[in-house]
């Protein structure tokens, strides 16, 4: 007599705390084991492509904000160089290097909050409140450079929205010295821990040409040992003039790349440090009127700017005829944004490569054979934001 | 009439002991989350009342005011007895705890084995619960705590075996009275870590909170649970919880002696040294409840027969061959 077993079908989200936003995600389970995920997405599906063609494109960077919402400038910044690349516009080397220092402030909070849930996820819930201390002073400087805590709108194609407020870039260096002291406290409660390393070492296994057939890119490439970091292999902005390392895992599982996230955040504190040493003065956006606004000064006593300003606030500058594909490192990976210009001044087309919905196809590849406790481990170093992925 | 005068006796001295238990829970889960949130760079509860100390009273109100929802699908009779099971049996393993020579409910020649039968029995409440709630998520948390909670009692059994082989009784009291040279803990320190280890596991206390793992099976067995029903279930973990910190202070710690014998700590009352050895216990488990992630399931039956279960066995060998070597065997 043989016994017939059936599968158990469990869903895991919509509503479930562990699943990283509003990922619903179908698994089939024998016992603990999980024999089949079945990931499905568009729960925060906002059209945010098509939107994009309806605005100018000054209009269209907020919308970058709201992809990945733990990192918003790392996306503007995509937005912003497609633009400048079609439009050939020179950025000022200053707002060069505020871009960048508020890149690597972008990829310091979406690692700490990474590193933080993914020990959440395997149960450890002190590191996520201790490392929320420290998102909490990085938000503010956001908040300080563009008035806003998260969805900051400041990068502009050629340049930054303005100059840094008094005082800021030494706050920013004082945060830097102190930060390495955190980094270490939340390696003393998870690195050498024994339980978090049962947990996460040999889980979620990705070899290097797995790695690169489901187009993964970011940590979850370079923890499977391939060393590709946009910001080495073609420099935009000032990373050319910057010195960092790129940190590469081993074996390609979670653990591996909850390192390489933590040394990524060391690495990115010390960019910040070389461009607050190196920051020069001068302006911070082009000075090509017909792109960025005049000083509002400037409004009340020249008729030129006061129509330029008119102009770039009624119908926007128009972009020459052109389709250009710009990527950067943003820290979930390689976040890239197709523009196709007509030579009016809204995008013809905006097409947005998000490196997390990539990560998340091959949810399966990835689950298979592993238990029901694996899943939140596997989803927490994937580091997924639905914002992105849904779009 | 000699009947209802006894009954009443016997009612007055159940709750002697019952009240204090109680209050001592709600204490204790103030002070839980209080540790907590100093270990996270929180404040934790301090509103109500002086430093917060009412929270686990307004807490315990919110619930019984709370609608109980009781799903369609599940088996109500089931479903409701389930709490109702694992807080009875969380109070009543009480009964046979000695907080100091003559102040204990009931001094039974096997109390240690009544602990460990009522322990055992409380497995059956999450079970039930999980069971009758007809629902994947408390299913499969029922069934992992299940597998966990028979695990552990068995390397807890064979921990006790060595502290029985000292005493020579399974009197509680008897117990605590054969530690007055030296403490167990100094002898049998290893098996006072892994009865340690165990007791966590055996209260579903992180990092063996597998049962009700929020990050996968969203609240375990309690899910389906609202209201004063899933306040029950709260409550009769934490008794369980001090439960077990009570047990590990008497097998090992000395119960109510004072550390050392010298005229100052006479003052003490007995009841008083008991309660500060639970408290210091319970502080263990609040901070390791703070810092560590959670056992996969795998890893943690493991632990359990492959790790624990041998090498107290083999300690039990080693007592007792020591204590037969020397001719130490206690004679009754």
């Amino acid at each position: 007599m043989s016994k017939q077993t059936k599968t158990l079908n469990l869903n895991f989200g919509p509503q479930h705390p562990a699943a990283h936003g509003v990922l619903r995600l179908i698994l089939e389970l024998d016992g603990e084991v999980v024999e089949k995920a079945d990931p499905h997405i568009g729960l925060l599906h906002r059209g945010t492509e098509k939107l994009i063609e309806n605005k100018t494109y000054s209009q269209a960077i907020p919308y970058f904000d709201r992809l990945d919402y733990v990192a918003p400038m790392n996306q503007e910044h995509a937005f912003a160089l497609a633009i400048e690349k079609i439009l050939d516009i020179e950025v000022p080397i200053r707002g060069q290097y505020i871009r960048v220092i508020f890149c690597e402030i972008g990829r310091i909070l979406s690692h700490i909050l990474n590193i933080t849930t993914q020990a959440l996820d395997v149960g450890a819930l002190t590191p996520s409140l201790w490392g929320f201390e420290e998102r909490e002073k990085l938000m503010e400087f956001y908040e300080r450079v563009s008035g806003s805590r998260l969805h900051a709108n400041y990068f502009r194609p050629g340049g930054v929205h303005q100059d840094l407020p008094r005082g800021l870039d030494s706050d920013i260096l004082k945060f830097c010295n102190e930060f390495p002291k955190i980094i270490d406290d939340l390696e003393t409660l998870l690195t050498d821990n024994r339980i978090f390393k049962q947990r996460n070492v040999d889980i979620g296994i990705v070899s290097k040409d797995d790695a690169l057939d489901y187009s993964f890119s970011g940590v979850m490439m370079r923890g499977s040992g391939v060393p590709w970091d946009l910001r080495k292999s073609q420099p935009y902005d000032c990373y050319e003039q910057l010195s960092f390392k790129v940190p590469i895992g081993k074996n390609g599982d979670c653990y591996d790349r909850y390192l390489c996230r933590v040394e990524e955040m060391r690495e990115s504190v010390k960019i910040i440090k070389q461009c607050l040493e190196q920051l020069p003065k001068g302006p911070v956006k082009s000075q090509d009127n017909k792109i960025t606004p005049p000083p509002k000064k400037e409004i009340k006593e020249s008729m030129e700017a006061l129509i330029h300003h008119f102009k770039l606030f009624t119908e926007g500058y128009r972009v020459k005829k052109d389709e250009i594909y710009t990527a950067v490192e943003a820290p979930k990976g390689e976040f890239g944004v197709y523009l196709i210009s007509d030579g009016s001044s809204k995008p013809y087309k905006c097409k947005i490569r998000a490196p997390g919905f990539s990560h998340l196809q091959a949810m399966d590849y990835l689950i298979k054979g592993h238990m029901l406790a694996d899943v939140p481990a596997v989803l927490g170093s994937l580091d997924i934001v639905f914002g992105e992925i849904d779009r | 009439m000699e009947y209802i005068v006894l009954l009443f006796s016997e009612i007055y001295k159940i709750l002697y002991v019952l009240i204090p238990v109680l209050v001592s829970v709600a204490m204790i889960v103030w002070l839980d989350r209080r540790i907590w949130a100093f270990v996270q760079k929180r404040r934790g509860p301090n509103v109500v009342g002086p430093f917060g100390l009412f929270q686990t009273l307004a807490d315990a109100l919110k619930y019984i005011f709370k609608e109980i929802i009781i799903p369609a699908s599940s088996n109500k009779i089931i479903f409701i007895l389930a709490p109702i099971v694992t807080m009875t049996l969380a109070l009543i393993a009480w009964a046979v705890i000695p907080f100091s020579e003559d102040y204990v409910l009931a001094d039974i020649n096997v109390g240690i084995l009544y602990i460990f039968a009522i322990s055992s029995l409380g497995v059956y409440g999450i079970i039930m619960g999980g069971w009758a709630s007809n629902s994947k998520y408390p299913f499969l948390g029922s069934v992992r705590s299940a597998a966990q909670m028979v695990s552990y009692e068995v390397s807890i059994g064979v921990i006790i075996i060595n502290v029985l082989l000292c005493v020579g009784s399974l009197n509680l009291s008897d117990i605590v009275l054969a530690q007055e040279k030296i403490w167990f803990v100094i002898p049998l320190f290893p098996m006072f870590v892994i009865f340690f280890i165990s007791s966590l596991a055996e209260t579903n206390r992180p990092p063996f909170d597998l049962p009700e793992a929020e990050a996968e099976l969203v609240a375990g067995y309690q899910t389906e649970y609202s209201g004063m029903m899933y306040a029950m279930f709260w409550l009769g973990e934490y008794a369980n919880i001090l439960l077990m910190c009570a047990l590990g202070s008497i097998l090992f710690l000395g119960g109510w002696l004072a550390p050392m014998d010298i005229p100052l700590f006479d003052i003490v009352p007995p009841p008083a040294w008991l309660i500060l050895k639970i408290l210091f216990l319970f502080v263990l488990f609040a901070l390791i409840k703070a810092i560590v992630p959670r056992y996969r399931y795998d890893q943690l039956m493991k632990l359990g027969w492959k790790v624990f279960l041998p090498f107290s066995l083999i300690w039990v060998v080693l007592t007792s061959g020591y204590l037969l070597y020397f001719d130490l065997l206690p004679v009754y």
